[in-house]
């Protein structure tokens, strides 16, 4: 939390202010008993109205101008805490777009999302209640303290024995109490995750008969809620009573000895009844500090969640001088590449060496964690090779900036992801400058143009944010055009025409097939007939490439693809 | 292609709709000033609520009834205080008037405050009774709550979990079940010592002096009249603030989804620089209204502070006219001081009532949607299912307006392989939700083994059918327990079996943890094909009768689909299999193949008569290999 309290340093001279602000304003709050305490002595006791009048209207004008500071004080801690706020949003955001995707598996992208929003959320929240109750507090709780002595020194000795009492009171609850907030946090979060659980596996579960045993996972989940809250809330129940019992009883004490101090002619009984009011004061802002130490430690949480993001550097970074590439296009090399993901024990994929040029189609195919889209991956820089290097138009990717190296990739990834906004602004996104024909252009040989037509608005109409209002199908052909309008030098289809069918796949490929002509093309496929025509096909198991070639030479030389291609070319003559 | 089951389509976003956030703590400081959401019937939400803790309502009376005695207990202090400073008054100015043997009457003194101690403690004992009460009484009503939705839940039809969002359900359980327990907590015990704190102090007021208290009450206009005003603006400025938080939410939620395409396609600086001007614009709207929601507090406060100057001056003056005692201005003080609280209070709560009950009414409409047919009283149970499957006449659709599935025949005997072809939703999926009864006919009927489906209780028509569905559904914990979802007291064996039928055995063994593996929530830990794998042996070890084979293999590629494809051969031997899938390869050892298009069934036969009959099948099929001048 103090870490990231830190980015309040630009609000210092603001922070200052607020607390000279707050201070006045502690002041004349501190101040009316006094004036009360002479309407009484003097006043009261010599019968002298006009006293009482000018005495009244002193502390209107003292009153007044508390509430002048406290409002000044509430305008630069709203602009202070809220202007806190977006700085750190913006840190965090511009840090996780520096981010590469091995931070994302890390952190995980919804747990990202909720850093960014609901976390900063509850950090202003809690810089709010500081800059106002956490610098007021403490202000009237001493300043009580202060004035009650110069009151009667002797009376305020009373205060010597009960304030240790509240703090240790506070202290004891406080240990007590913080581990059990927390814990009703980690439990409601459990039953979130068993009910989240039960509402995706709605069918298994019914399927599975298995409802009864949802349900005593669910119950236990919320039993155990339910008890931990119970047991918080009983121990609020002791406390807060406790507390103004305490204070109860010191007033009693401070009418019994001040009475006493009155009968000796050592002090005057408007002192006595100021005295009593700040006790009130004390009191209340002791009560206040309390709620603030349930407060901040769930903003805590949060601070800790933020800084990690904050804390993290990109694992990729451009190198200092930037290698510019050389007039080659559409040039692919992987020399021994191996890499394997954060924490995994086997690399994913290892050795792997070939080349790939303009012109040419490169086909992989492999079993379910063969590292088909890992190889892919590497070549944006997504994630960095860990032994070998990545060549593209004969520089090292690593020599170049990443800006220059993903301007000549055209990737479509295998779940692509649209973003709220028009067709055209899709299509667009990768080919800024893009005319609508050539816009028009991408979206034909991507096999969108004809359902984009029949859209109602056509290329103007609107995409939902993760394109929820159009087909999987639909998705994945408007990602198509999306790679095709940047007319880029390496095309990258990670799978990327499972969600068509056969008819729009081969189609689509044959359309293609006039736009990479100078281009270098990277497919991944599970279907043969996709990859059946490639000038090289790899093939990949357990990370490693177990054969290249083409289609004949592959059947003839490799198993494992004979095995596959078998399977789905059967009854066919296998070309 | 047609939408039919665009709702399971859909892919998951979860959104929790800010409201708030948690109702902040105990003594919650519940914001004022923000807007407050309206319940769309008050009162019949608030008569359901109202029922809900009619089971406690001895302990409600109780805790009540302690809240009333407690605030009783804690108006009377002031005046009780009063006197014992108007008797210390009293005996100083004799003393100083040099009265003969005056002095200050310490006994009675003593009386006063022993009589104030009694009080303080009874009301402190009482307010600790109610509240440790309280805390049982509302946490066991939420539980409650939590209980009868997670059982309602478990009744309603499919259809309900198609047509709600998650994320949707999610906060109804959780965010607005927290609500109605902050405020049953804090709130309700404050209703009733709010209104007698309002009451009592009155009286206590006027029995002092009724031309004070007038002078007192004067000043509650005043902060009706402030607070309205400052709220109303504060709740303009909120919501322009909480437009513009969703604006750079769905930003923040939108670039972080998309990051592999942000980075693809250098959309990084873009990016950046809408969030910027969004998060200035957000900066903006966000300290107005922290800054007008904060200045209530200070404006009370001064209001406040008004009635103690008016006080101190008019009762001063009464004091000196012998209107008063000395010790009815500390009364006073005190009053007037306790006096704001529960206006303010009943302020926060009117508004807390309020979303509570807007809360409590999304809560109920889950409890009131309409359930599933419940099963037959006397159900007809198949000791040993063989697996034979006939559908007569079935009609059916999803919305009332568009017939999906018109007239459908399908006689399947027991043992055979149907495979279910067609395009992406064509009702593939439809007929597994009918054959499972997961939603029920508009007319004809279903029998497995000769018994309508109806007539069965519904979970012994489930245990006839094993599953693999599209989605995998896996849940966060051990490998082992997964697969063990399967079948209740699976031992060892029986799980390492079916995992090496499933070829998950390999993969599984490689893992660090081995069958121990823990998987977490979005069982992200391991892939796709793998968890298919596992959703696989699951199947199995449920050893069903019919197996519905719902694109099970659609995920997987096709080396791991091969391998599969050879254990299912074997697994398959013996039941019924209904196998669902767009790979035409997969289907074509099928005994009967139907042929799906729009609902309907439009043709049916083996693989060879459809090539043969030269319709919509042949042309799928021969798709397959066209575009041999394609990439």
């Amino acid at each position: 939390m103090l870490k990231l309290l830190k980015n309040l340093t630009p609000y210092t001279l603001s922070i200052l202010l607020i607390s000279i602000l707050t201070f006045i304003r502690a002041i004349s709050e501190l101040y009316l008993p006094t004036l009360m305490a002479d309407i009484v002595d003097v006043g009261i006791v010599t019968s002298d109205i006009p006293y009482i009048w000018n005495t009244g209207l002193i502390m209107l004008l003292i009153t007044a101008g508390g509430v002048v500071c406290a409002i000044i004080a509430r305008l630069f801690s709203a602009k202070a805490s809220v202007g806190f706020s977006r700085d750190i949003r913006k840190k965090v955001f511009h840090k996780v777009e520096s981010f590469s995707l091995n931070e994302f598996d890390e952190i995980g992208t919804s747990s990202m999302i909720t850093r960014t929003t609901n976390d900063i959320n509850q950090v202003q929240q809690a810089v709010i209640m500081m800059l106002s109750m956490l610098i007021y507090a403490p202000m009237m709780a001493i300043g009580g303290v202060v004035m009650a002595v110069s009151k009667d020194p002797p009376l305020s000795i009373v205060l010597v024995v009960v304030v240790p009492v509240i703090i240790l009171i506070v202290s004891i609850v406080a240990t007590k109490g913080l581990p059990l907030f927390k814990q009703i946090q980690t439990k409601i979060d459990g039953l979130n995750m068993v009910l989240r659980e039960s509402l995706i596996g709605v069918r298994v579960i019914r399927a599975f008969n298995k409802t009864a045993h949802e349900k005593k996972r669910f119950d236990k989940a919320s039993r155990e809620l339910a008890d931990t809250a119970i047991k918080v809330n009983k121990l609020m129940a002791v406390m807060m009573p406790l507390m103004m019992l305490l204070f109860n009883f010191t007033t009693i004490a401070i009418i019994w000895f001040g009475g006493i101090r009155i009968d000796e002619g050592a002090m005057q009984i408007g002192d006595l009844m100021a005295f009593i009011q700040y006790i009130m004061r004390i009191m209340f802002a002791l009560m206040m500090l309390t709620m603030m130490f349930i407060m901040i430690p769930r903003a805590a949480v949060s601070a800790v969640r933020i800084n990690r993001i904050l804390e993290k550097e990109p694992d990729i970074k451009d190198p200092e001088n930037p290698k510019s590439t050389t007039d080659q296009k559409g040039r692919i090399e992987y020399r021994n590449v191996s890499f394997s993901y954060h924490g995994a024990e086997e690399p994913a994929v290892s050795n792997i060496t070939f080349t790939a040029g303009p012109g040419e189609v490169t086909a992989i195919i492999g079993g379910t964690g063969s590292g088909k889209s890992t190889l892919i991956n590497l070549l944006p820089r997504f994630y960095d090779v860990h032994e070998g290097s990545i060549l593209v138009d004969g520089v090292d990717i690593r020599d170049m900036s990443q800006e220059k190296l993903r301007e000549k990739i055209g990737l479509v990834p295998q779940k692509s992801v649209l973003f709220s906004g028009s067709v055209t602004d899709n299509i667009r996104f990768g080919a800024r400058q893009a005319s609508i024909e050539e816009v028009k252009h991408a979206a034909k040989i991507s096999q969108a143009g004809k359902f984009v037509g029949e859209m109602e608005k056509g290329y103007d109409s609107e995409i939902t944010q993760g394109g929820t209002n159009v087909s999987g199908g639909q998705k994945q052909r408007l990602a198509i055009a999306r790679a095709v309008a940047k007319r880029p030098e390496i095309y990258l289809f990670d799978d990327s025409f499972s969600a068509l069918d056969f008819k729009t796949d081969s189609a689509l490929r044959s359309a293609l097939k006039n736009e990479t002509k100078n281009a270098a093309v990277l497919i991944i496929s599970q279907r043969v007939s996709t990859v059946m025509h490639a000038d090289n096909i790899i093939v990949m198991d357990d990370g490693r490439i177990e054969a290249q070639g083409t289609h004949e030479e592959l059947l003839k030389t490799c198993s494992i693809y004979n095995e596959i291609a078998n399977s789905q070319l059967a009854g066919e003559e296998p070309a | 292609m047609s939408k039919i089951k665009a709702d399971h389509n859909k892919p998951e976003t979860v959104k929790m709709p800010m409201r708030g956030g948690r109702g902040g703590g105990p003594g919650g400081m519940h914001g004022m000033g923000m807007p407050v959401e309206k319940p769309k019937d008050f009162k019949g939400a608030f008569k359901k609520l109202l029922n809900y803790l009619k089971p406690r309502k001895a302990r409600l009376i109780v805790v009540f009834f302690l809240a009333a005695l407690s605030t009783v207990f804690a108006i009377f202090s002031p005046k009780v205080m009063g006197r014992a400073i108007t008797r210390l008054f009293e005996g100083i100015m004799m003393k100083m008037q040099g009265v003969p043997g005056a002095s200050i009457d310490f006994t009675y003194i003593i009386q006063i405050l022993l009589i104030l101690a009694g009080l303080y403690l009874f009301s402190a004992l009482f307010s600790f009774l109610m509240q440790y009460i309280m805390a049982s009484v509302a946490q066991n009503t939420v539980y409650e709550m939590r209980k009868d939705v997670k059982e309602k839940l478990t009744r309603l039809p499919l259809k309900f979990f198609d047509t709600h969002s998650h994320g949707d359900v999610l906060s109804r359980m959780t965010n607005d079940i927290d609500l109605i327990s902050t405020t049953l907590q804090q709130s309700l015990a404050q209703v009733i010592t709010s209104v007698v704190s309002l009451i009592g102090i009155i009286i206590m007021m006027l029995t002092i002096s009724p031309l004070l208290t007038l002078v007192t009450v004067l000043t509650l206009p005043l902060s009706f009249i402030a607070v309205k005003a400052i709220a109303k603006r504060s709740q303009k400025y909120f919501a322009e603030q909480q437009k513009i938080l969703g604006e750079v939410n769905g930003h923040i939620e939108e670039m972080y989804t998309g990051h592999r395409e942000v980075k693809a396609f250098n959309r990084e600086k873009e990016s950046v620089l809408i969030f910027d001007k969004k998060n200035k614009e957000l900066y903006e709207a966000g300290w107005k209204a922290q800054f007008v929601s904060g200045i209530i507090m200070p404006i009370m406060m001064f209001i406040s502070n008004i009635g103690y100057v008016i006080i101190c001056v008019v009762g001063g003056i009464f004091v000196t006219k012998r209107l008063i005692e000395i010790g009815d201005i500390q009364a006073f003080i005190q009053y007037s001081r306790q006096f704001n609280q529960p206006i303010q209070q009943t302020a926060n709560i009117a508004n807390l009532l309020q979303s509570t009950i807007a809360a409590a009414e999304r809560v109920f409409e889950i409890l009131e949607t309409e359930e599933e047919i419940s099963d037959p009283e006397s159900p007809v149970v198949i000791t040993n299912p063989k697996g034979e499957v006939i559908i007569e006449h079935v009609d059916f659709q999803y919305k009332s307006d568009i017939p999906l599935i018109t007239n459908m025949n399908i006689a399947v005997k027991a043992g055979q392989s149907v495979a279910i072809v067609g395009p992406t939703g064509a009702g593939k999926t439809t007929l597994v939700n009918l054959l499972m009864r997961f939603y029920e006919l508009q007319a004809g009927k279903i029998s497995v083994d000769g018994v309508d489906i109806t007539k069965m209780q519904r979970g012994d028509l489930r245990n006839i059918f094993g599953m693999v569905l599209q989605d995998t559904w896996l849940f966060k914990g051990t490998i082992r327990e997964n697969i063990a979802y399967g079948k209740n007291g699976a031992t060892e064996d029986e799980i390492i079996a079916v995992a090496k039928a499933a070829h998950a055995d390999h993969f599984i063994r490689t893992l660090p943890d081995g069958y121990e593996t823990v998987l977490n929530e979005e069982a992200s830990n391991i892939s796709q094909g793998q968890k298919q794998l596992l959703t696989i042996a699951r199947a199995f070890l449920s050893n069903p009768s019919i197996l519905i084979l719902d694109e099970a293999t659609s995920s997987v590629d096709t080396r791991t689909e091969l391998i599969i494809q050879k254990a299912m051969g074997a697994l398959m031997k013996g039941r019924t299999n209904f196998i669902i899938a767009h790979r035409l390869s997969t289907i074509r050892d099928a005994d009967t193949i139907l042929v799906m298009n729009e609902g309907n069934i439009i043709e049916q036969g083996t693989h060879q008569q459809l090539l043969d009959a030269d319709g919509f099948y042949a042309d799928l099929y021969n798709s397959q290999f066209v575009g041999e001048d394609a990439v």
